[in-house]
């Protein structure tokens, strides 16, 4: 029998018995997501939204209190860990400290009755994927990216339809866990094994995964591709989690196509934006989101500008020429030189603080500005959204 | 952006003051301090320890009295294995190396069995969930705490009932001996068997099983490849404990007993009912340098660390 996904989860729940009191904690609830052959899927979200209780579901080392977890299109239901062709690279790597770092990667074959000599062979070969030689260590005399690597070695050996990875970078420094995400990067695709990777490391799921589950408080909140998930975010949970990004509470006054008009709350400013899947109506509350990189910040027209090869003028007519745009004057209240950016803080509509980064491209395209400076700022229409929770 | 109020510099003060006073009488403090914590703890170990090394000095003093130095002799020593402890005329090596042999075989028994049981019930306070939990947990300390006196009693008694029920019941008279001793020190030995190994299984890592059962080992396998090696330091940690304890024991060996079980604590107090000799105090030693060094390798195994 094939299936069209490695993994599939349908409404899964998971409670766990609160002490004391009655009623259950619910640290997952009723989530369903499906994950393609061959896929690097991330789960995303901070600490204590669920994301590792779903990981260790599926690895068996908990059983879902309803739904179905189902592998390559087999319910997984009371079939223990031992018996499910998943394998799991911990956080704290659980390496056997008894054992040498060969020892620790046979033991899964040995498990299997593979031959010792077989089982060697194949140990060592997947140490040499990982790039480890030393065999006859102990995991204590590794260091942290080493122990990372027989962890990885001791699961891949057993060429599992799924490998689970529960913040495999966490305990590693910085330099080295950028290393180590283009080298699992490289590994996954190479081997072709479907991943899932739970992290709270929106920047590693970014640059990592195919497809990305944002969660929070046990529910999914938004599934899509690393470009789907930044660009045009569901909630305002997901805007917030992934990225920086500035909200604008106000009230839809006038929908025009997929473009909504937002009155801004305790501000005289109107803003457009793209309606959301939610589809709010006019009147309702709503929250504007947009990045701070895509918000452009231009000099005021009756100012002095004779210093620039592109005039301001220009810039601003063409502008002016835009047809889904917002365009409103702010005064700069903070500018922050950063190195490649500078970040300034703006404030619109006279109460309003937004965030801006400017690509600093030099004194050729003019893009500094200073303290108290009032300026125009726009931001096309397609890179704004409302979003109603 | 709001204005971020700056500190009033006129107001505050353009130098700082020390009190000279009181740095004095901190410093007095501090050396008060210092001079305690090297008197402290050797008035502590004078009452704990002088004691036992007057009895150690004195088992190899040229002398019958205990009251003088008289120079060193190795005779006591002799002594024991040549039949001879002062006066006592029912004194014999062989009884006393037969006591010894009855202490062995209640001691290596009643470990075996207690090690079991202890690392068995170890494994069910750390792993197991189930209602009630806490309490057994907790009524794990109480053997360790009650005195021995009220256990070895509480035994005697369970003991006679036990055997006048089966006498009723069999017409077979049954009564004290091995194996009521041995009972009596598993009793107490399966708490500190059970409190070392429990310790050693809290220290590690839960994860390392769950990357067993991932790994593809069922739940025996788990427990033999992974659980087992890392907690045997404790378990054998918590049986030196034991086996020292039951070579120790007076109290509940002495409530339990029966004909021609005597061990050696036991033998010993019947000499020490006449007089108090220099032999005594060079068994008591041999005694104490072997308890010494059993719960020094308990002591060395509990302290190796598991790594996680």
């Amino acid at each position: 029998m094939t299936a069209d996904y490695d993994i599939e989860l349908r409404n899964v729940v998971k409670e766990f018995p609160t002490r004391g009191s009655e009623g259950a904690l619910r640290a997952v609830d009723s989530i369903s997501l499906q994950i393609m052959p061959g896929e690097f899927f991330a789960l995303l979200g901070p600490s204590g939204c669920g994301k590792t209780t779903t990981l260790r579901m599926i690895a068996g080392f908990e059983e879902a209190t309803s739904g179905d977890i189902l592998l390559r299109g087999k319910p997984m239901q009371g079939v223990p860990p031992f018996h499910r062709p998943v394998n799991t690279v911990f956080q704290d790597y659980a390496l056997f400290p008894h054992m040498t770092v060969l020892q620790n990667v046979m033991f899964g074959l040995e498990m299997e009755n593979v031959s010792r000599t077989e089982a060697e062979k194949r140990a060592k070969a997947a140490l040499e994927l990982v790039r480890l030689t030393q065999f006859d260590r102990r995991p204590r005399q590794l260091s942290g990216g080493q122990q990372q690597r027989v962890a990885l070695a001791r699961a891949l050996v057993k060429r599992p339809a799924v490998l689970l990875l529960d913040e495999p970078l966490g305990a590693l420094d910085l330099k080295l866990r950028k290393a180590m995400q283009y080298e699992l990067m490289t590994m996954q695709n190479d081997l072709n094994i479907t991943f899932i990777y739970v992290t709270h490391d929106q920047e590693e799921a970014l640059t990592m995964a195919d497809r990305i589950a944002v969660m929070d408080k046990g529910k999914v909140l938004q599934v899509g591709s690393p470009e789907e998930i930044y660009e045009t975010p569901a909630t305002r949970f997901v805007a917030d989690f992934i990225g920086e990004t500035n909200f604008m509470e106000g009230r839809l006054v006038e929908k025009r196509g997929d473009i909504g008009m937002v009155a801004l709350k305790g501000a005289d400013c109107v803003v457009e934006a793209e309606l959301g899947a939610a589809n709010p109506q006019v009147g309702d509350n709503v929250t504007v989101a947009v990045r701070p990189e895509k918000i452009t910040l231009l000099r005021l027209v009756d100012q002095d500008d004779h210093l620039h090869s592109v005039p301001a003028a220009e810039i601003m007519a063409a502008v002016e020429r835009e047809t889904n745009k917002t365009l409103v004057e702010g005064v700069v209240q903070f500018a922050n030189y950063i190195g490649t950016d500078t970040r300034y803080i703006v404030r619109i509509g006279g109460s309003i603080d937004l965030v801006v980064r400017v690509q600093n491209f030099g004194e050729r395209f003019d893009t500094l500005f200073h303290k108290g400076e009032r300026v125009n700022v726009f931001w096309a229409t397609d890179t704004a959204r409302i979003l109603v929770e | 952006m709001a204005q971020v109020a700056l500190p009033d510099r006129s107001t505050q003060p353009t130098w700082i003051a020390f009190d000279q006073a009181k740095i004095r009488r901190d410093l007095l403090i501090r050396r008060f301090g210092k001079v305690f914590g090297i008197v402290e703890p050797v008035f502590g170990y004078f009452f704990l320890w002088a004691p036992i090394l007057l009895l150690v000095i004195f088992s190899f003093n040229d002398s019958r009295t205990v009251s003088t130095w008289r120079g060193f002799t190795l005779q006591w020593y002799s002594n024991i294995f040549n039949n001879i402890v002062g006066t006592e005329a029912r004194f014999s090596t062989d009884l006393m190396l037969q006591s010894l042999g009855n202490s062995l075989f209640v001691g290596v028994s009643s470990t075996l069995i207690a090690t079991i049981i202890g690392t068995m019930v170890a494994l069910s306070l750390a792993r197991g969930n189930y209602p009630g939990k806490q309490y057994i947990d907790g009524l794990l300390f109480l053997p360790v705490v009650i005195p021995e006196i009220t256990q070895a009693l509480s035994l005697a008694i369970f003991f006679n009932v036990l055997f006048n029920w089966f006498n009723s019941v069999t017409g077979i008279p049954a009564q004290s001996g091995f194996g009521t001793i041995i009972i009596g020190h598993v009793a107490f030995n399966i708490s500190y068997v059970a409190i070392v190994v429990r310790a050693r299984l809290a220290d590690m890592n839960p994860r390392l099983e769950e990357a067993a059962r991932d790994l593809g080992a069922n739940e025996w396998q788990t427990f033999r490849r992974v659980t087992l090696p890392l907690i045997m330091p404790g378990i054998i940690s918590g049986a030196l404990l034991a086996f020292t304890l039951s070579l120790d024991d007076f109290v509940i060996t002495l409530f339990t007993a029966g004909v021609g079980t005597t061990t050696l604590p036991v033998y010993v107090y019947g000499l020490l009912k006449l007089s108090v000799t220099p032999e005594i105090n060079a068994i008591s030693t041999l005694i104490l340098v072997a308890s010494t060094v059993l719960v020094g390798i308990s002591l060395r195994l509990q302290g190796r660390n598991v790594a996680s």
